[in-house]
């Protein structure tokens, strides 16, 4: 459990760590944006080693990114067998009932894998270099435009950094429920489905509690505090574009010429 | 049924870039029909240690022999309930792991998770209610409609409905009121009595007094220290700061007398204990 790495956040000093939370924002959105686009070796290739280039930045070890695909693994694994073996073309290589594997099913399959994989790697690198805070507050601020049109942004974002600020203690919280419940000699690996779907029932219900009154103990903890909501607020932390991040959306805008480039040329 | 702990040393993430080594060096003998306190301040792998006593984490190298079962690395997850069904664990604020519809089918998990049948298992939760003197009226209602302290015993027979043979306690009396804890203190023993091998955590040295037979002193991962309450107690001073542990409160009131002055023979654990010496040195005068 100790593995999932969705929305953990590692502390560093690394360039990327040091821009601003908006730039990593724009920066991941642009990133997915262009490589939504791509369908060709190569340009899948260029966004891989832009991905690769960007970990590097990070200075974290490669490991923690793997950590972080492991859990949609199982999602990965569906969408590509979808892939597999509906996707129509020729040449057929096999062929039962409805399902046919076909040279083009092959090639998408392996193009969505890829997509996704580094789909998640950018957004990995977003939450891993950046607090939750962070995050609320860039989100915040790109959002500020809504405000004109009556969004509650502030509101909106409180509730993200809450969500996310909550991950890693409910995955603390689940570990300790599932030892309490292991000891009692709940067993996730044995039985048919029907039994291990039974045997999340212990886990589930207690984690549901404990969620519910912790909520409930922060929204006392924040009303104490004088917390109101719909009021203007100022922030601790001011955010701020300086030099690295003119750097970074320039580096941005490289890829995105050269992906465009590779496109049109190599066809 | 004693257990052995025989060269056992445990990293978190294990073989990776991250690993955490957390316990090191361990060995140390867990003595059979006794009561075990595992002391030391927070951070000093007590919590890590006991998960070792029914397999909740192996070790990373080393092994642990409970009884007859051995404990290695190798081990697969489901050769453990055999184990577990022998051990009982109940952890911090065990009131966290109460999910069923009514107190007592919540009882009756553990058992019919070890293979009883649904009368025998019945039957164990029901005795396991009455050892932590839970009332009959609370039998069918829900956990979640009952006490702090009423839901922490319950989750006590929870563990000891399947009647394991080790009972592990990590800071049972955390967060209970004076009375509670009493109450708690009196179950312990009657777990001793019924020939049971317990083992606890507790940071209050007081309850270490008042129930163990056995103190094991955690430090950094390692065992610093093993004996009876008496010949842990009673190291001295400089020693009580290195492991950043207190003494029995007995044992503090004593040592501020001696600072002002005050001549005492040796340092009383029990404040009945310090009284009587204090009286006796009155009569003296």
């Amino acid at each position: 459990m100790n593995n999932i790495m969705i929305g953990r956040f590692v502390p560093g000093d690394s360039w990327i760590h040091r821009l601003d939370p908006r730039t990593k924002m724009i920066g991941t959105f642009i990133f997915i944006f262009v490589m939504l686009w791509s369908t060709l070796w190569a340009t899948y290739a260029w966004s891989a080693a832009f991905v690769v280039l960007a970990i590097r930045l990070t200075k974290q070890p490669f490991r923690l990114y793997w950590d972080g695909l492991k859990p949609i693994f199982w999602l990965i694994l569906f969408t590509v067998v979808l892939q597999l073996f509906f996707t129509p073309g020729t040449p057929v290589l096999l062929h039962a009932g409805p399902l046919k594997v076909t040279i083009p099913g092959i090639i998408n399959a392996i193009y969505v894998m890829i997509r996704f994989v580094l789909i998640i790697l950018m957004s990995t690198i977003l939450t891993l270099t950046t607090p939750p805070t962070s995050i609320a507050n860039a989100l915040e601020s790109l959002l500020k435009p809504l405000k004109k049109i009556h969004v509650p942004v502030a509101e909106l974002s409180l509730m993200l950094s809450i969500a996310l600020r909550f991950v890693p203690l409910l995955m603390d919280e689940t570990q300790k429920i599932m030892n309490a419940q292991k000891s009692r000699g709940m067993s996730f690996s044995t039985g048919g489905p029907i039994k291990r779907a039974k045997a999340i029932v212990p886990l589930l219900i207690p984690l549901f509690v404990g969620a519910l009154q912790r909520a409930l103990d922060l929204a006392n903890a924040m009303e104490v505090r004088g917390f109101q909501d719909a009021t203007q607020r100022t922030k601790y932390r001011v955010l701020s574009y300086g030099s690295n991040d003119r750097s970074a959306f320039i580096g941005l805008i490289g890829f995105t010429i050269i992906f465009i480039g590779i496109k049109f040329f190599i066809k | 049924m004693a257990i052995n702990f025989e060269q056992v040393n445990f990293s978190y993430g294990a073989g990776t870039t991250l690993a955490q080594p957390i316990l090191h060096d361990i060995n140390v003998t867990i003595p059979d029909g006794q009561v075990t306190a595992i002391i030391g301040q927070t951070g000093s792998g007590k919590s890590t240690f006991i998960q070792h006593l029914n397999g909740l984490l192996k070790p990373t190298t080393g092994r642990v022999v409970i009884d007859d079962f051995v404990l290695t690395s190798d081990l697969k997850e489901k050769n453990l309930t055999s184990l577990r069904a022998r051990v009982g664990m109940v952890f911090q604020f065990p009131e966290n792991q109460l999910f069923a519809n009514t107190v007592l089918e919540d009882v009756m998990y553990a058992p019919i998770n070890f293979g009883y049948a649904k009368a025998d298992a019945e039957f164990a939760a029901k005795t396991a209610l009455k050892q932590v003197n839970v009332s009959e009226e609370l039998w069918d209602k829900s956990p979640f409609e009952l006490s702090g302290g009423q839901m922490r015993r319950v989750a006590m027979a929870g563990t000891l409905a399947s009647n394991p043979d080790i009972i592990v306690l990590d800071e049972p009396a955390a967060g209970l009121d004076p009375k509670g804890q009493k109450e708690l203190l009196a179950i312990v023993r009657g777990l001793k009595e019924a020939g049971k091998l317990v083992v606890f955590i507790s940071h209050q040295m007081d309850h270490v007094i008042a129930v163990a037979d056995h103190v094991i002193v955690m430090h950094d991962g390692g065992v610093v220290a093993e004996g009876t309450p008496v010949e842990i107690f009673n190291k001295d001073l400089v020693w009580f700061k290195t492991v950043a542990l207190d003494l029995p409160k007995a044992g503090q009131f004593a040592e501020q007398l001696r600072q002002k002055g005050h001549i005492l023979r040796h340092r009383p654990l029990l404040l009945t204990e310090l009284a009587t010496m204090l009286n006796e040195e009155k009569r003296h005068e």
